[in-house]
């Protein structure tokens, strides 16, 4: 099936003379999670503002569902829905106003079932006659989501939609974007929480210094580059990793208490079994045993380091 | 064309002016009230006819010109400052709109609202002096085109403006002067020769004739010239917008 986002080739270079994206592609699948992730000031905005028609690009194309972004942009933005980084709103408007805006703006005729329904699934129903003013952050922040859904859109882009949003409220927001994947949106998501990538996309996206660094699985990713970590806490202190574990690559911390050893998962063997043995033989005592899981976080850190 | 988008932003538009009624419609009402009770009543009353239309009447489409002016042009520049300020202007750039749609929102709903406001300082003015209107098409000319071009005009302040300073730069230092020696109060054949050449320079003057002569057939300059110089300046503001567009100055980048 052909992507329904294509990116290819697009740069951005700002009147100061920034250049916030140098040549990124990428293709987004239909009904996917994609998951944007990179330090301030990577370029993410700037590709979602480029995807949604608010920033001019410099060079390179955009489209969604096959149209261009700039030739045909009655027909891609019609079909995308933006929530924003910042929370800005008509502070002088209804919840309900401003909801009932959003869809007309999109040239679709009143549906005041729909915004109901929004309203409903996003909890927000019992606000709808408040004044934005009036409401809290994470509430303004449902009432942007609900705005960017008032039209039915086919892809979703939520920029960092959970910066300073409490807990639950995180929750049931991931349970609306589920929901959206199972009625077929695609989503696309930029998060500073690297677990909640991981734990809802499907894909993920790494984008540094407005170059996109790789593009992956979830679950390659993490098996790929998900290194395991052996720690083995000593009964007594050694002042050097002995002579006959050179092999094993290990590192000496915890002012000599602890010995890390990195091994690959995925390889054939580990290198647990005969590493126990000739610690064993080493007359190593071993007072503890554990091992750890590299996060998504890891792997992002060292991408990113690799990148500058 | 997306018509319900711009049904959409003119209604937004019509509803904030509704949320404000008390400063958008009662303020002009009382301050042309003001300008009839000091000019007309207590100065005109010493004051001969001009041309042979008495003082109160002949300051009328002057002062319907000074507000509708200044209306026009801070609410066609609200209007798009306003999201610009705030941010929600990100939801307007990224509708399936074009730019002429959002004109025709933004734009249509300030020259709505001058309009109304006209009306009513129209006809509080009724109130005061005994007023005619002799050509009464030429009146609605001058008056829906004066509300439109001075609305795309704000629209352009609007979308230029960085901050509020910029905002109200035009319509608090430029507007006043220009429409004050425009002859809202006097004929300019009361001015020496020098000052009579250099009132000519002023586009205000034009506006505010062409006006004067729908409503008594009296006229500093020949009214086909008003109506030449009202649709020029719209052609101008137009060809602005055209080339704003084109480039997305100061919005999409």
């Amino acid at each position: 099936m052909a992507p329904i986002v294509s990116v290819s080739n697009l740069s951005k270079t700002y009147a100061s003379g920034f250049k916030a994206l140098k040549g990124v592609s990428l293709d987004i699948e239909q009904g996917e999670i994609l998951a944007l992730l990179g330090p301030n000031g990577a370029g993410k905005t700037t590709l979602i503002s480029i995807i949604c028609g608010i920033v001019n690009p410099s060079g390179g194309t955009v489209k969604v569902g096959g149209h261009d972004v700039v030739r045909d942009f009655r027909e891609t933005r019609s079909m995308i829905g933006l929530v924003p980084q910042e929370l800005t709103t008509d502070a002088f408007e209804t919840v309900w106003n401003t909801v009932t805006f959003s869809r007309g703006l999109h040239g679709k005729k009143p549906n005041p079932a729909h915004i109901e329904k929004v309203l409903k699934d996003l909890s927000l129903w019992d606000k709808k006659d408040n004044m934005l003013r009036e409401l809290s952050g994470g509430m303004k922040r449902r009432v942007l989501i609900a705005k960017a859904l008032s039209h039915e859109p086919r892809v979703l882009f939520l920029d960092e939609p959970t910066a300073g949003v409490d807990v639950s409220l995180r929750k049931s927001m991931w349970e609306v974007v589920e929901r959206l994947r199972a009625s077929g949106v695609t989503i696309i998501l930029t998060t500073h929480y690297i677990e909640e990538a991981e734990e809802i996309a499907d894909r993920i996206g790494v984008i540094n210094g407005g170059e996109i660094l790789l593009v992956e699985d979830k679950t390659a990713l993490m098996s790929k580059l998900g290194r395991k970590q052996l720690r083995v806490d000593l009964s007594h202190p050694l002042e050097a990793v002995p002579e006959t574990l050179s092999t094993y690559n290990l590192t000496l911390e915890g002012d000599g208490h602890c010995l890390i050893y990195d091994y690959d998962t995925s390889a054939e063997r580990t290198g647990i079994t005969s590493l126990l043995a000739a610690l064993a033989e080493a007359g190593v005592r071993l007072k503890d045993i554990s091992t750890r899981q590299s996060s998504l976080e890891d792997i992002f850190v060292e991408i990113v380091g690799a990148g500058r | 064309m997306n018509i319900e988008a711009i049904k959409s932003i003119y209604f937004f538009e019509m509803a904030r002016t509704r949320r404000t009624l008390l400063q958008s419609v009662v303020s002009p009402v009382i301050s042309t009230s003001l300008y009839f009770i000091v000019f007309g009543a207590a100065i005109g009353a010493r004051i001969q006819e001009i041309d042979g239309v008495s003082y109160g009447a002949f300051i009328t489409p002057g002062l319907i010109m000074l507000t509708l002016l200044t209306q026009c042009i801070g609410n066609g520049s609200f209007g798009i400052y306003f999201p610009k300020f705030t941010g929600t202007i990100y939801e307007v750039l990224s509708s399936p709109v074009s730019m002429i749609e959002i004109v025709l929102g933004y734009v249509g709903a300030a020259a709505t609202k001058g309009v109304m406001i006209g009306t009513i300082i129209l006809l509080t003015a009724s109130l005061f002096v005994d007023l005619s209107i002799a050509h009464p098409l030429a009146m609605v000319f001058f008056f829906v085109l004066t509300a439109v071009s001075f609305s795309l005009f704000g629209f352009i302040i609007g979308i230029w403006a960085k901050d509020f300073e910029q905002l109200n730069l035009i319509p608090m230092l430029v507007i006043p002067p220009l429409v004050f020696l425009g002859g809202s109060f006097y004929s300019i054949d009361m001015l020496p020769p020098f000052w009579q050449a250099v009132s000519h320079f002023n586009p205000v003057l034009y506006l505010i004739s062409g006006f004067r002569w729908s409503f008594f057939e009296v006229s500093d300059v020949n009214p086909v010239f008003s109506a030449a110089i009202i649709l020029v300046f719209l052609a101008v503001c137009l060809s602005v917008l055209a080339w704003i567009f084109r480039t997305g100055y100061r919005l999409r980048n």
